[in-house]
């Protein structure tokens, strides 16, 4: 069946600001989707709030509307253009939930659009617990027992009815919001009622619980000819009780035979037919009890989800782009496997790697939150692991994970509290799989740890293997391992690092041994077929397997530097607080702007749900931890022209110190600068210097040093580690005690930090400048005003591009410090400045000669390509000259419009930040230095009269903490 | 990928040596009900990460029991995929796995020594001795089945779709079976060259000639080829493997199907020929996946459309079967 040809214009919805259990991997299918009709010659118009998203670039849509998800703007959009189609998949929840509000207002049929990619009627089945049980009761599918609550008393009588334990499920909420485990009859009380406010139809699923049970995933597609297809099959470490977000999840499945597995997969099939009608994804969620192998199905989400990005990442089938293909009429035979360009498109991956996913928690930014793991996802971003084998797989994850660790444990950080412990194995939080591997290290019992965490006995002896090895290897010293034990270790995802914890030695050591016996990395290529077909997809992992000791240049290398000149671009790793889709946005530019002017550009990350790691995008993607250790080797193999660390937001940052000392060019502002704008004391002479006012301040190493300068500076004082990004730690104190507390606490969390101590300065206006330096001259791509009084992070204020109460005579200082600032650090890029304005003086507050946060947003507010200005500009390419700019001494005026009916001399966009707290109930919403929110969203006004600018305006102080 | 049991089992693997792509092999040990045939067929298994530990409940036992048992060489921590890019490249061959011998010369020697596939009758080694009953006696149905090496699945099938099955030895001749009275006949899949299986070919154009239902999967339906007047060839390197693409072109829909052949049927001679009509095809090579006879009750598949390893999506074959024999 070839594609609809009425359909000619095509409306795609986005999620939106990032929230905890709605991320960047929707910017990801959003983006493939719009790429993927584009293809088809749609005309394609967009709509999302979210301005650091890739898919509401010019570039890539016909039409962008960055307004709010409402039906208000989507009435808009459809006066303004003839549109055929609404896809409302590719937008998570957020976008579905929009769709069938303006499908039961009837808008798309008052304007004559079709819906397409999904059946409306099996949103509803899947979304309402108890339509959905129905039907799958008429399937044949086994579901838990239990049923819908709509009161109270009606809740209280269903628990009697089917026993402890029990789940509660509200329908319609995110990420399983409101829902919770229920042991006893004593809790029940509580948790109902809390339960029935979280659904916004106060409806509730009372429901027998299968915690323990094996979990597994299924990703499948369906064309319009009812051709089914499984791209992937996930399984969960973490069984049934752990929100799948928040569990590490394993691709392939790992201890499900061909029987069960092909059980799992009929009624999948089944499930997909029996809930409706319609060509695109869809994932489904089972259950398997780990004896009986009964299989019950928990969840169907008819959508792109965040399963199906980590399993296009995992397989390399586009599920989105071909999803997107099969909402216009294709079927699947009549479409290419996207990655060999020969074979079909109907057809299911098989991969001889193994892809663990860990979730990255983000819990110290919450404090008081309940940090237990349970159905209510909680994690902020995922990192992802390829390996040749599970372990080394599992190993590559953690090592991504950025949260100071060097992997999956010896590092010296383990826990030995055997109390704890067990807490940790039979209660999980953050980071559970550590605490199992030192369970075994301590030698607690394998009964008793798979009886509190009621993991497979597989993927326990797996963990068990490692505490085993570290102990056999603890046994050697560098000179004595042997070549197969270092081999053996590498194989199983160890890091130099781990290694030379164990062996006592430097990991300098570890790796010039392994140069000298050949155990070099060797690359592999995500082929969708393991090696049956020929691909060319430049999509590359790391691994040890392959390696011969007697004769290392056997080795198998897939990956074969071009002759072209190349630059690195290194990825921001994990989402977390403070660091997110912003620094993707930014990264996928800077390999845009790379390509264009010539180079290959090689992008490193780690991030299974952005839009850097797609395929496509980079000349090159290597996926693989952004750690030091596998980015040198990458280096080593490519032989980069150099690399570029500003774009990747403080993950990438960070390792510049070290290329610096390996002699590695670093592209654009040098290492020197970058520490030196890090190092407040060095810094604060520089501004000195310049004679531009900061903040006193003074840099202490002891809770004694703090008190002491708490004597000369006044209180408040905002403490703070420096090197940090978010505001991380960050905390303003009001008396000595305060001060101790804290300064103790930032030593605890960062022991070799200087710790500084700012007077703040109290009821300051705070704003913000981006600019971009070619060493010569400056221009300024925006200067931020915050609503709130400095004190609050940047990230979590609201902020109007461009200032609406700065006097032209401030916005002239902060112009002025900005190019002198930009000047004197020798700026090749981007550069962040913040400022405090108090008693009509500007201070600086701190400047970051990197991409900020705010950049993507003003790129969107502006529509100019900033980043791909910056990047030429790094690489020496190109100068600011080059490019067409308004170079007026008043450019940082200029007001944002968002359509051509606006008053040139007016108009604002608002970055307005948003939380996740609703995930957290027990948590204080009040905001300080620290960064709470995890996402963004753009909102333009045309002038200070709006209701929505006065709105805010009016809280602004609301949550100000101290 | 899954099923490495019911592939070692599968007699079409009959004499050869197996590469798991799959990263973990033996994770789910074995389960004896999960046998596709009596033994375990394949004569050497090389795997990237052998598991000793298993997940499964109690009445599995391991896989490295299971294949000790069977007598069986097993090689793991290979680089599989380099291997695999390697036959992709040249071609599906010969290989010796030692343990004990060391010298690479007498190896090489040896394996030149070893016959190659092409040429080579392998059906009469693995099929049945004795004929044997399968299914529900009370049928309406009789299907007289020639074994060159049928998987277990097959007849679970049949009986499924309450046939009742008598399994003849390969070198059966029609003769002999017609004693039976079957209603139908099966050709069964099976290791080997169909070229030089004379026997079998002469038995497929007794059964086309009496113009009795026949249904011919995977070697069955190379010898169907042949006894039409069709040549066959063997594969630069086979289709392996449980996802492979075949469309319906009678449908136009598509299966996901289990493979495991290293011979196919000319394209060339079925578009020339007037005697059949290609009813699935392979969406990825194009290549011949099933065939119609013209004015005859017979039709064939190249791929396993009893799976095991594999999709359940082409049962509807043996339904189809059963309604030719209403």
């Amino acid at each position: 069946m070839p594609r609809n040809k009425n359909i000619k214009s095509v409306l795609i919805i986005g999620s939106g600001p990032i929230i905890i259990g709605q991320a960047c991997e929707f910017d990801y299918s959003g983006s493939q989707a719009v790429r993927s009709l584009k293809e088809e010659g749609i005309e394609v118009i967009l709509i999302n709030s979210n301005p650091a998203t890739i898919m509401t670039d010019p570039t890539f849509a016909d039409h962008i509307y960055l307004k709010p998800l409402t039906k208000k703007s989507i009435i808009e959009i459809l006066k303004n253009h003839k549109i055929d189609a609404v896809l409302p998949t590719m937008g998570g929840q957020t976008a579905l939930n929009l769709a069938i509000d303006c499908h039961k207002a009837g808008i798309w049929e008052n304007f004559n659009v079709k819906i397409i990619g999904v059946d409306l009627l099996a949103v509803e089945t899947t979304e309402d617990r108890e339509k959905f049980r129905l039907k799958m009761h008429e399937l044949g599918a086994n579901v838990c027992k239990g049923r819908t609550a709509t009161s109270f008393l009606e809740g209280k009588k269903i628990a009697q009815e089917i026993g402890f334990p029990l789940v509660l499920r509200p329908s319609y909420t995110l990420g399983g919001t409101g829902g919770g485990f229920v042991d006893s009859a004593e809790q029940f009380n509580d948790a109902l009622t809390h339960a029935l406010k979280a659904s916004p139809i106060h409806e509730v699923l009372v429901e027998q619980s299968i915690m323990g049970w094996k979990e597994f995933e299924l990703e499948l597609l369906r064309d319009a000819n009812e051709n089914i297809i499984i791209i992937c099959s996930i399984e969960n470490f973490d069984p049934m009780g752990i929100h799948t977000g928040d569990s590490i999840t394993v691709a392939p499945a790992m201890t499900l035979s061909d029987v069960q597995y092909q059980r799992m997969r009929d009624l999948a099939i089944k499930c997909m037919n029996g809930i409706g009608q319609y060509a695109g994804g869809c994932n489904i969620q089972f259950s398997m009890h780990p004896e009986t192998e009964e299989i019950i199905v928990i969840e169907i989400n008819p959508r792109v989800s965040r399963s199906s990005a980590l399993a296009s990442k995992a397989t390399g089938y586009p599920i989105a782009k071909i999803s997107a293909k099969l909402a216009l009429g294709y079927t699947l035979d009549e479409l290419k496997n996207q990655i060999t360009q020969t074979t079909s498109a109907y057809f299911e991956p098989s991969i001889d790697y193994v892809v663990v996913k860990v979730p990255r928690w983000n819990f110290d930014k919450f404090p008081g939150a309940d940090k237990r793991l349970g159905l209510q996802m909680k994690s902020v971003g995922e990192a992802m692991g390829i390996g040749r084998n599970f372990q080394e797989a599992l190993q590559k994850a953690c090592q991504s994970l950025e949260n100071r660790r060097n992997g999956l444990g010896a590092d010296g950080k383990e826990l030995t509290d055997q109390a704890k412990i067990l807490e940790s194995l039979e209660f999980p939080s953050a980071d559970r799989v550590f605490h199992i591997k030192d369970a075994f290290t301590m030698g607690i019992s394998f009964r008793t740890i798979q009886k509190l965490t009621k993991i497979d006995k597989w993927f326990l002896n797996q963990v068990q293997e490692l505490a085993f090895l570290d102990k056999e290897i603890q046994q050697f010293s560098i000179d004595n391992i042997s070549p197969e034990l270092l081999l053996k270790a590498k194989q199983k995802g160890y890091a130099d690092r781990q290694i030379a914890h164990l062996l006592r030695c430097l990991e300098s050591q570890i790796y010039q041994k392994r140069q000298d016996l050949g155990i070099k990395r060797l690359y592999k290529m995500v082929d969708t077929c393991a090696a049956e077909f020929e691909a060319k997809t430049p999509y590359f992992y790391s691994t040890f397997s392959g390696i011969s000791l007697e004769n290392p240049k056997n080795s198998y290398n897939e990956s074969i530097p071009s002759t072209k000149k190349k630059i690195i671009i290194l990825g921001a790793g994990p989402n977390r607080i403070g660091q997110g889709i912003e620094f993707d946005y930014c990264c996928v530019h800077g390999v845009l702007a790379v390509k264009e002017l010539g180079y290959e550009a090689i992008m490193i990350n780690c991030n299974p749900e952005t839009v850097s790691t797609d395929f496509d995008i980079a000349d090159k993607l290597y996926f693989e931890p952004v750690f030091w250790e596998h980015i040198y080797d990458i280096i080593l193999h490519e032989k980069p022209e150099g690399v570029i660390v500003q774009l990747g937001g403080q993950t990438a940052l960070k390792l510049a110190e070290k290329l610096n000392r390996y002699g590695i060019k670093i592209i654009g502002t040098s290492y020197k600068a970058l520490d030196l704008a890090e190092d407040r004391e060095r810094f604060s002479m520089l501004l000195k210097e310049n004679d531009i006012p900061y903040p006193e301040f003074v840099a202490v190493r002891t809770a004694e040093e703090a008190l002491e300068v708490s004597k000369t500076l006044e209180f408040p004082l905002l403490v703070r580690p420096s090197y940090v990004l978010g505001g991380q730690k960050m905390k303003i104190v009001i008396d000595e005690q305060e001060l101790e507390q804290h300064v103790v606490e930032v030593l605890n969390d960062f022991p070799d930090n200087n710790i500084l101590i700012d007077r703040f300065l109290d009821n300051a206006i705070e704003a913000e400048a981006d600019a971009i330096c070619d060493g010569e001259t400056v221009y300024i791509i925006g200067i931020m005003e915050h609503v709130e009084p400095a004190g609050i992070h940047s990230g979590d204020s609201n902020a109007l591009l461009p200032p609406f109460s700065l006097s032209p005579m401030l916005m002239e200082q902060i112009a002025k410090h900005t190019k002198k600032i930009a000047m004197a650090l020798e700026t090749r890029g981007l550069i962040n400045i913040q400022f405090a304005i108090k008693n009509n003086k500007v201070y600086i507050i701190e400047a970051n000669p990197r991409a900020s946060r705010t950049v993507p947003f003003i790129c969107k507010a502006y529509q100019k390509p900033y980043i791909k200005f910056a990047t030429q500009i790094m690489t020496g390419d190109r100068k600011l000259s080059d490019f067409d700019l308004d170079k007026s001494a008043t450019s940082y005026f200029i007001p944002v419009k968002q359509s051509d009916k606006q008053d040139a001399k007016q108009g604002y966009a608002i970055k307005q930040p948003v939380f996740s707290f609703n995930k957290f109930p027990n948590v204080n919403k009040e905001l300080g230095p620290e960064m709470k929110s995890t996402g963004e969203a753009i909102y333009f006004i045309e002038d200070l009269q709006d209701d929505v600018f006065l709105n805010i305006y009016e809280e602004r102080n609301l949550y100000l903490s101290r | 990928m899954t099923g490495y049991q019911e592939i070692y089992t599968d007699p079409s693997y009959f004499g050869q040596i197996v590469i798991n792509t799959n990263v973990h092999i033996g994770n789910y040990g074995t389960l004896a009900q999960e046998n596709e045939s009596n033994n375990v067929q394949i004569k050497g298994m090389i795997c990237q990460a052998f598991s000793e530990v298993f997940s499964r409940g109690n009445d599995a036992i391991s896989l490295q029991k299971y294949l000790e048992n069977a007598n069986i060489t097993a090689i793991t921590d290979i680089d599989t995929r380099a291997l695999v890019q390697h036959i992709r490249k040249n071609g599906a061959m010969n290989a010796v796995i030692s343990s004990e011998i060391h010298e690479i010369d007498f190896l090489k020697n040896h394996l030149e020594n070893t016959p190659n596939m092409a040429g080579l009758e392998l059906a009469s080694h693995v099929s049945t001795q004795e004929p044997y009953y399968w299914g529900n006696s009370e049928s309406k149905y009789k299907v007289a089945v020639l074994d060159f090496g049928i998987k277990k699945n097959i007849l679970r099938n049949f009986e499924k779709n309450n046939l009742f099955c008598k399994v003849f030895p390969a070198k059966t001749t029609f003769q002999e079976m017609e004693l039976w009275q079957p209603n139908a006949y099966f050709l069964s899949n099976g290791p080997g060259d169909p070229a030089p299986m004379q026997y079998a070919i002469d038995t497929a154009k007794a059964i086309l000639n009496a113009n009795k239902p026949l249904f011919g999967i995977c070697l069955g339906q190379q010898l169907l080829a042949l006894a039409v007047g069709l040549s066959t060839y063997k594969l630069h390197h086979g289709h392996r493997g449980l996802n492979h693409p075949v469309k319906n072109l009678e449908t136009g829909k598509c299966e996901m199907t289990s493979q495991n052949h290293g011979f196919g049927v000319s394209e060339f001679d079925v578009a020339k020929s007037k005697h059949v009509k290609t009813t699935h095809i392979n969406l990825n090579d194009n290549s011949i996946e099933g065939l119609r006879v013209m004015d005859k009750p017979a039709f064939s598949v190249q791929y396993h459309p009893e799976a095991s390893p594999g999709t359940h999506d082409s049962e509807y074959l043996f339904k189809k079967f059963v309604e030719m024999m209403n």
